[in-house]
This record gives C-alpha cells, sequence and structure tokens, in this order.
C-alpha cells in the first residue's frame, strides 16, 4: 500500500512537466466516435494533454514517447455516466458512505464533490479497466431532490474532480414515492412546489427562510435547474412515469430533462426520441423486478437506437462504485440482443460526454479533444478484452490497484511467517 | 485437492441410516426396497428422507442429432468438428462423422459451440423472485439463528420469471439456497429447470439434500441487532459448535435406538426434531453443506470445526478470499463457489480480486463460478470468460476447456449430481447447450438448450420459449 501511495504521490509531483509531452500510440484500430469512423493500423498522437492528430499513415513528430498499440484497438476512454467512485470504499459501512443524507434538513443544496475521496481505491479498479471520466451522483436521503452531481477523471489524484454542479438528480422511481411520502402524486406534487419555490427564488424567500418545500438554501440551490440552466436527471422507470415527464417538460420547455432508469423507455421510444430526452440506461436489467419495469428487456437499448433516442449505458444493475469497471460488459449485452457496436460503444463514451455538456472535449479521438484514450488488448466490449495503456489528459496512468498488488502478493502461496513481507 | 465432496455421491445411493420411515404403509418404491430385507424392521421408527420426492419427468425426447460443433466436455477436453447422438434423454454418442439415424432430428451445427448445461450452485430463484415484493421476500427464516429445519424448496415460487430468463442463458440444474441471515439458513434444494406447477415436478430425482450456512457479518448483523447472539464472529462459531453438539447427541440417541431395537429390545424412538434431522444429516453425510463465507481465516476456523465433529464441508460460497487459502481448500477437500468480480460491499468482501477463481484453481483447489443473481445465471459462460482472461494475464495457464468446467461439471460434483449432468459423457443425461459463438465471447448466446434430451429452448422458435403464469398478458410477455 505505502508503494502505492508513494507511486500517485510521484505521479502528482511530476504531472505538471508531463504536460509538455508529446505521445504518438500507434499501429491499432481506432475508433473515432466521429465521421472518420474506424480507422485500421492507425495512430493518435495527442500533445499538451490534447489530441492533435488522429489517421493513418501519420509522420510521428520527433521526440515524441511512441506507444505499440501491437495491433489491438485505440479508442476514446470510456464515461460512466452514472456512479458513485470516491463516494463509498465498503457500501455497508456508513462510515466510508457520502451518498444520502437521511436525517440531512438538507436537499438540493448538498453536493457530491463534498464528499468525493479523490484516493478511493475503486476508482483505480475502473480506471484500469478503461474508464477515464464518470459521473458523480448522489442517492436519494430525506427528498426526492437528492443533490448536485459533479464530474472527474479516474486519475486518482487530487484535482481530478474537473467540473461541480453539472446536474440535479430527482427521484421520481418507487424510491422517490417512498421518499416524498407513500405515492408516486406526492413524488410529483413535491416536484411541482419545488419548482415553484425555486423559480420564485429569492423574492420568495426575502420574509421568510421557507417556501412551500424548499429552505432558502435548497431553493437557491434549485434555482439553475429550475431555470434550464442545470439538466435535472429524473430516476425513473415506468413507461407510464416516463409519459408524465414528457408532458411535464412540455408544460415547462425550459428544462433541461434526462432519465436515468429507464427500464421501460423502449417502449415509448418514439415519443422520447420526439421530445428529445435522452435515456441512461443499463442493458443488463431485464427481469419484471417490480411491477414497474415488467417491460424490461435486453433488447431495449437496440430499439432506444432505432428510434433515434440518445442513450448512454450505466451499470446500475452491478453496482455504483466497485463494479462500474463492468460498463463495457454491461455494453456488450446490447449487442448481443440487437443494438450496433459503434451505437453500444458511443453509449459508454460521447453520448455520456454530451449529456453532461463535454460532447465537444470527451468521448471522442478528433483533434481538439482531450488526449483521455485506451489501448486494449482486443475487442474493447468483448468479456476477455482488457486496456493494455490508459491515458488521461495525455498521461500514462498507473496499472497497479490494490487488487492488482494483492493478487501479486497471492500469485504464489507463501508461509505464514514471511507472506506480509512480501509487498 | 483430494475429492471435490464427490465423496457423497448421489443421495439415492448412499442414504442409509437416514433411510426409510417403513411403519408408514403408503411408503413409496424406494422406502419399501431400503426397508424390506428385514422383516423385524417394520416395526421400527425411521425418518423419511424423502418425504417431498420429485416428480420429476423428463419432457418427452426424440433421437438428435447435433452435428460438426466444437464441443466442450466439461471435463477437460475440447473436439473439433464434432457430432453429438442423443438418444432416450441421454447422450449416446460423441464422435466424428456419426451416422444419422433414420428418425432422427439433426441439428447442423458447424461453426458453433456445445458445452453441457450450464450448473449453478448458488440461486434464490423462487425464493427471492421476479418481481421482488413483500410477498415473495422467502429466502431469509430470520427469527432465530439456527433454522435448520426450514427447507428452501417449501419457498420456491414454480412461477419466478427468472427460471425463463436462466434458461436462455443456458442454465439446465440449478442449487436454490436460503439466504445467509442465519447460522443454519435451511435446506437447498437442487432442480431441474425445467416448468413446472409444483416444485416438486422441478426437482432434480435424488439429488442430494444440502444445508445451508453463513458466516461473518450477516448474521452478526442481523442478530447483533436485536442484541442477541451470535453479535460477532466468535459468536457465530459458538453458535455452529453449540449446534453441532446438540446434533451429535440427536444422532447417537438415534444410533441407540436403533442398535436396541434391532436387537429386539422394547424400546421408545426419540422425539422427532426438524432442525436435528437436518444437522444430522450432515454428521451422517448425506447432507452437503454448502457454507457462505467471504474471509479466508474465518474459512480456515470453519474446516477446523467440521474435522472437530466429523463433517465436510462441500463448498464456501462467495469465498472472496479463497485465492488467500487454495492449500488449504484443497487439504480439506473443500470447493469455492465464487463470483468472477463482485466485492467491495461489506468489509468481508473488500479484498476481493479479479483473478480469484483462476488463483484458486492454479492452487491446487476445485473452485467454480456461482450466480447468487437473477441476473448473474444468466450468464455465467461470461462470468467464467473474465475470470479466465484474468487469470491469464497474470500469467495462469488454464486452457478454455478447463474452464468451462467452472460452470459445469464442479459445480456438479459439489452438489453430488456430476454422475448424472455436468459433463459430456456417454450415458449422462442430455443436458446440452449450442451456443451460437464461443461461449467466452460476449455476443455468444444460447441458440438451442436441451434438458434430458428434450428441446427447452430455441431462439429460432417462439414457441419453444417458456412463459411462466406471472408474465402471462402482461406487458413485456416473453421478452427477454
Amino acid at each position: 500500500m505505502k508503494r502505492l501511495l508513494t507511486a500517485i504521490a510521484v505521479a502528482a509531483i511530476t504531472s505538471l512537466p508531463a504536460l509538455a509531452q508529446t505521445v504518438a500510440v500507434t499501429n491499432g484500430r481506432v475508433v473515432t466516435n466521429t465521421d472518420g469512423g474506424v480507422l485500421n493500423n492507425g495512430t493518435v498522437i495527442i500533445r499538451d494533454g490534447d489530441i492533435v492528430a488522429v489517421g493513418t499513415g501519420l509522420d510521428l513528430p520527433q521526440g515524441a514517447e511512441v506507444i505499440d498499440a501491437n495491433g489491438g484497438w485505440i479508442t476514446p476512454g470510456l464515461f460512466h455516466p452514472a456512479t458513485q467512485l470516491g463516494l463509498i470504499e465498503v457500501g455497508a459501512e456508513s462510515s466510508t458512505r457520502d451518498t444520502a443524507a437521511d436525517e440531512s434538513v438538507f436537499n438540493a443544496t448538498l453536493r457530491v464533490s463534498d464528499g468525493f475521496n479523490y484516493e478511493g481505491s475503486h476508482i483505480d479498479e475502473s480506471r484500469i479497466d478503461g474508464i477515464t471520466r464518470f459521473a458523480l451522483y448522489p442517492s436519494t436521503g430525506s427528498s426526492i431532490l437528492a443533490g448536485r452531481g459533479a464530474l472527474a477523471d479516474s486519475s486518482g489524484e487530487a484535482g481530478s474532480l474537473f467540473a461541480d454542479d453539472q446536474f440535479m438528480l430527482v427521484d421520481l422511481s418507487r424510491s422517490g414515492a417512498r421518499t416524498a411520502g407513500g405515492s408516486k402524486p406526492a413524488a410529483w406534487a413535491y416536484l411541482r412546489a419545488a419548482l415553484n419555490d425555486a423559480r420564485t427564488y429569492p423574492g420568495r424567500y426575502m420574509s421568510s427562510q421557507t417556501g412551500i418545500v424548499l429552505n432558502r438554501a435548497d431553493a437557491q440551490a434549485f434555482e439553475a435547474a429550475a431555470r434550464g440552466e442545470m439538466p435535472i436527471i429524473f430516476a425513473m422507470d415506468d413507461n407510464a412515469d416516463i409519459l408524465r415527464l414528457i408532458a411535464f417538460k412540455e408544460e415547462n420547455p425550459g428544462l433541461r430533462v434526462v432519465i436515468m432508469g429507464g427500464a421501460e423507455a423502449h417502449t415509448v421510444a418514439q415519443e422520447l426520441a420526439n421530445a428529445d430526452i435522452p435515456v441512461i440506461l443499463d442493458p443488463m436489467r431485464n427481469l419484471p423486478d417490480s411491477f414497474d419495469v415488467l417491460s424490461s428487456s435486453m433488447e431495449a437499448a437496440g430499439l432506444l437506437f432505432d428510434a433515434g433516442v440518445d442513450v448512454a449505458f450505466s451499470t446500475a444493475a452491478s453496482d455504483s462504485y466497485f463494479n462500474t469497471r463492468l460498463l463495457t460488459q454491461h455494453a456488450a449485452i446490447s449487442v448481443a440482443h440487437g443494438a450496433d457496436w459503434a451505437d453500444a460503444f458511443r453509449a459508454v463514451t460521447l453520448t455520456p460526454a454530451e449529456i453532461y455538456g463535454y460532447g465537444d472535449r470527451f468521448g471522442a479521438l478528433a483533434p481538439g479533444y482531450a488526449g483521455d484514450l485506451v489501448v486494449w488488448d482486443g475487442d474493447p466490449l468483448e468479456v476477455m478484452s482488457a486496456p493494455t495503456h490508459v491515458f488521461i489528459e495525455g498521461e500514462a496512468q498507473s496499472m497497479e490497484t490494490r487488487q492488482t498488488r494483492l493478487a501479486q502478493r497471492y500469485a504464489e502461496i507463501r508461509s505464514d511467517a514471511e507472506y506480509a513481507y512480501h509487498h | 485437492m483430494k475429492h471435490y465432496g464427490l465423496y457423497l455421491g448421489l443421495a439415492s445411493v448412499l442414504a442409509l441410516t437416514l433411510a426409510a420411515c417403513a411403519d408408514d404403509a403408503s411408503g413409496d418404491g424406494d422406502r419399501e426396497a431400503r426397508s424390506g430385507n428385514d422383516q423385524d424392521d417394520s416395526e421400527i421408527v425411521r425418518v423419511d428422507p424423502n418425504p417431498y420426492p420429485s416428480t420429476y419427468t423428463p419432457p418427452p425426447s426424440g433421437l438428435t442429432l447435433i452435428r460438426g460443433a466444437t464441443v466442450f466436455d466439461g471435463v477437460g477436453g475440447e473436439f473439433q468438428n464434432t457430432d453429438l447422438l442423443i438418444r432416450d434423454g441421454v447422450i449416446a454418442e460423441i464422435g466424428e462423422g456419426l451416422e444419422a439415424p433414420d428418425d432422427a432430428q439433426v441439428v447442423d451445427a458447424e461453426g458453433r459451440f456445445i458445452t453441457p448445461g450450464v450448473v449453478d450452485i448458488h440461486s434464490h430463484l423462487g425464493v427471492y423472485p421476479s418481481p421482488s415484493t413483500n410477498a415473495h421476500s422467502d429466502g431469509n427464516e430470520a427469527t432465530d439463528p439456527v433454522t435448520a429445519e426450514v427447507w428452501a424448496e417449501h419457498s420456491v415460487w414454480p412461477q419466478d420469471p427468472g427460471f425463463d430468463a436462466a434458461l436462455i442463458g443456458g442454465v439446465t440444474t440449478l442449487h436454490i439456497l436460503p439466504g445467509s441471515a442465519n447460522l443454519f439458513g435451511g435446506r437447498g434444494v437442487t432442480l431441474r429447470n425445467v416448468p413446472g406447477r409444483t416444485v416438486q415436478s422441478m426437482k432434480f430425482p435424488d439429488a442430494p439434500y444440502t444445508v445451508k450456512m453463513a458466516c461473518g457479518e450477516n448474521p452478526a448483523r442481523v442478530y447483533g441487532g436485536r442484541g442477541r447472539s451470535p453479535a460477532t464472529d466468535m459468536g457465530n462459531m459458538a453458535g455452529y459448535r453449540s449446534s453441532w453438539i446438540e446434533a451429535s447427541r440427536y444422532r447417537d440417541s438415534w444410533h441407540d435406538y436403533w442398535e436396541q431395537a434391532e436387537d429386539g429390545e422394547d424400546v421408545d424412538p426419540p422425539n422427532r426434531d426438524l432442525e436435528l434431522d437436518t444437522l444430522m444429516g450432515v454428521l451422517e453425510g448425506e447432507i452437503l453443506v454448502q457454507m457462505h463465507c467471504y474471509r479466508a481465516d474465518q474459512m480456515a476456523q470453519v474446516l477446523d470445526m467440521a474435522d472437530e465433529f466429523g463433517y465436510q464441508v462441500s463448498a464456501f460460497h462467495h469465498g472472496v478470499e479463497a485465492y488467500k487459502i487454495p492449500d488449504l481448500l484443497a487439504e480439506a477437500g473443500t470447493c469455492a463457489a465464487v463470483w468472477a468480480d463482485w466485492g467491495g460491499f461489506k468489509m468481508e468482501a473488500y479484498d476481493s480480486i479479479r483473478e480469484n477463481l483462476a488463483l484458486t484453481h492454479a492452487g491446487g483447489a476445485c473452485a467454480m463460478i456461482h450466480s447468487d443473481s437473477e441476473l448473474g445465471i444468466q450468464r455465467l459462460n461470461q462470468e467464467v470468460a473474465k475470470a479466465l482472461a484474468d487469470g491469464r494475464r497474470m500469467g495462469l495457464d488454464i486452457s478454455d476447456a478447463d474452464a468451462i468446467a467452472w460452470f459445469t461439471s464442479r459445480p456438479a460434483q459439489a452438489l453430488g449430481i456430476f454422475e448424472e449432468t455436468g459433463s459430456i459423457e456417454t450415458g449422462k443425461r442430455a443436458d446440452i447447450v449450442l451456443w451460437s459463438d464461443h461461449p467466452f465471447s460476449s455476443y455468444a448466446t444460447a441458440d438451442q438448450v436441451f434438458i434430458d434430451g428434450a428441446l427447452m429452448y430455441d431462439a429460432e422458435d417462439e414457441t419453444r420459449r417458456t412463459v411462466r403464469d406471472f408474465m402471462l398478458g402482461q406487458p413485456g410477455e416473453g421478452d427477454n
């Protein structure tokens, strides 16, 4: 562990000079996520952290560090749209968890960034499986307004949280109904009242600290979302709820609306496409685990793509902090059940970046994009493939984690007297 | 790595001491056969080992020839361009260029792959079914830390749509366990993955009974939280040991009774105790212990306890730290049934590594995959693929064919049903999956699934797809 921490510390210290480097990744199948499509035997050149050239037969700049992809795949880094990396270390231990605040008097004003631990060990595990960026979201606490989310990279370094106050999470799923007092009508009533409070902020609060449902701090925090300046991620699955949300958006045309969950979204795919509402979906969910999701299907993603809905994939059915690293396996399920490979891969790279307003910076390999790049030893959606190199803004990342250290320690069984000295 | 729990074999063969309830005139054939050789025996009270017998009968099947596939036999073999002949529900012939009998259905499987039917040793389908309503939360009798008297088969809801989804994932046999709230959670049951109106009609005939035990945080949390024992790891151990002492006494009292009764003495039988019946079955070697345990040190304590009371642990389930003690597992002949990569959800799962399965296997222990999940059970082939790839990446030399055993023969062995299923060998039940692609590819799906030679699922034929009652007439009926 000590060596690992030292390695990270060294990386942090040396990170500034490293920015002045040029890296050329060559000899791979390049998935650009642009009109350029897929390039065989392509090269990507990164200078000062940004991509400057992508193509075949490129001249390598003098002095560039050359990484031979060895015939593997070169792709943009994965962008996980829904994680709690760095917010939970051990799920069952509340002392390691900063996701929800059941007993807080606050809701919308809660910021996940205030709980983010950039050294959380699971960030490293996700990084070595190709995730370079991720969204951080809160869990529902005392209110259906769960709080404000943020975006981070997976370097594990101080400063890796690069965008705060990016979205508001509102829980209109079955759990939101319970939180709101016991029913979906209660959740919708709360949402309308909270929007009213936020839209009348600060006027309503001149003479009082409280609105209909929000206190001053929460109303202030919700204001940007209520005015359409911040996306609202609505957690919901049931197609009836989704249609209610589409109608709600029509009544409130300024809102920026995203659905997270969406187990039945494919049954109203055309309506979602027409309303221009993206969906964050886990393609693994296919069982009727509640009466709200009777239609869930592994074919859902393909149907949503066909209708023209913007879809990003999550790992909700695995978890939000440990097996976020399984994003490619979850994506592959959609391909095995009818989705196009290119759509599925876009759903773990460029589409999530677009949902969060970073589609011109992350999720593609093209000049001007950040040098977030992964070299894989095969098709990234194949479960037997894995990254050999991960770059974040042009910097090669450590492929060592607490788990790889454990595996190395136990590669051979040593005596009880010796094993703990092997590190 | 001595015998993988194989020492038990099928209950029908070895269920001697817990044998028949001969004073019951309505007994089935087995009972009479077992008790019929001693005329005085009819006076002697015995414990009926199988009061809820399987009524499973293999679905009708014809003659099927599957041609030209790559066949993984589940016990380390990989054979190119090989044919498989299924007759009367069993694997009749395996070889190249088999001749098609006149009335055989011929399946052209060139370019495709065959494995034995998937066996999941750890499932809660039916006891924690979909939808997960309050009424369906039937997996943990969390009212007392020792509930060896409850039987999972009495909770299984045969209409769980999860069974349909598991079939599409190639699962032909699955073992349903109670949850892990209790030290002794109750008996497990092994099922054929067939539709049935009753649980009895799904039960794997004569599969040994099992008992679920649980280590560590769960029992201590559930009961410690109520201010009662066990509240700690040491409380857990004390709880098991007290029960084993009681069970040993109970077993002795029955043996004393049988001995005296067989000598013609006029003795009263001991009072039946459902909980102790199960524990006695373990001590007699007839009921297999399937034990939820995460940490290496806890597994080591349990192995000592098994020695203390003279029983065998068939498999540790979850075994997140099995990779730390493959030597101890191998020496004890105890398997580890693990996930590919779950962890982190509690302290005892914190040292989860992706190489666990491969390292445990390479260390000489019997290792296998398990799902413990209604989603994971749908793709145990992929879970094995991940574990294998991670093992190879750290330099372990394990063949595809050896890894196929992790979702086929290994779990069958640890369930005591390997003589009947879990591999593709002549004479065995024809439980077979025909995969669209190499089963370790993300894109592989089951094209056809056979159980006892009957085509139970066919991706190309809507009529060969089961729809449980719950989904009939619902939105999403027939979706996967």
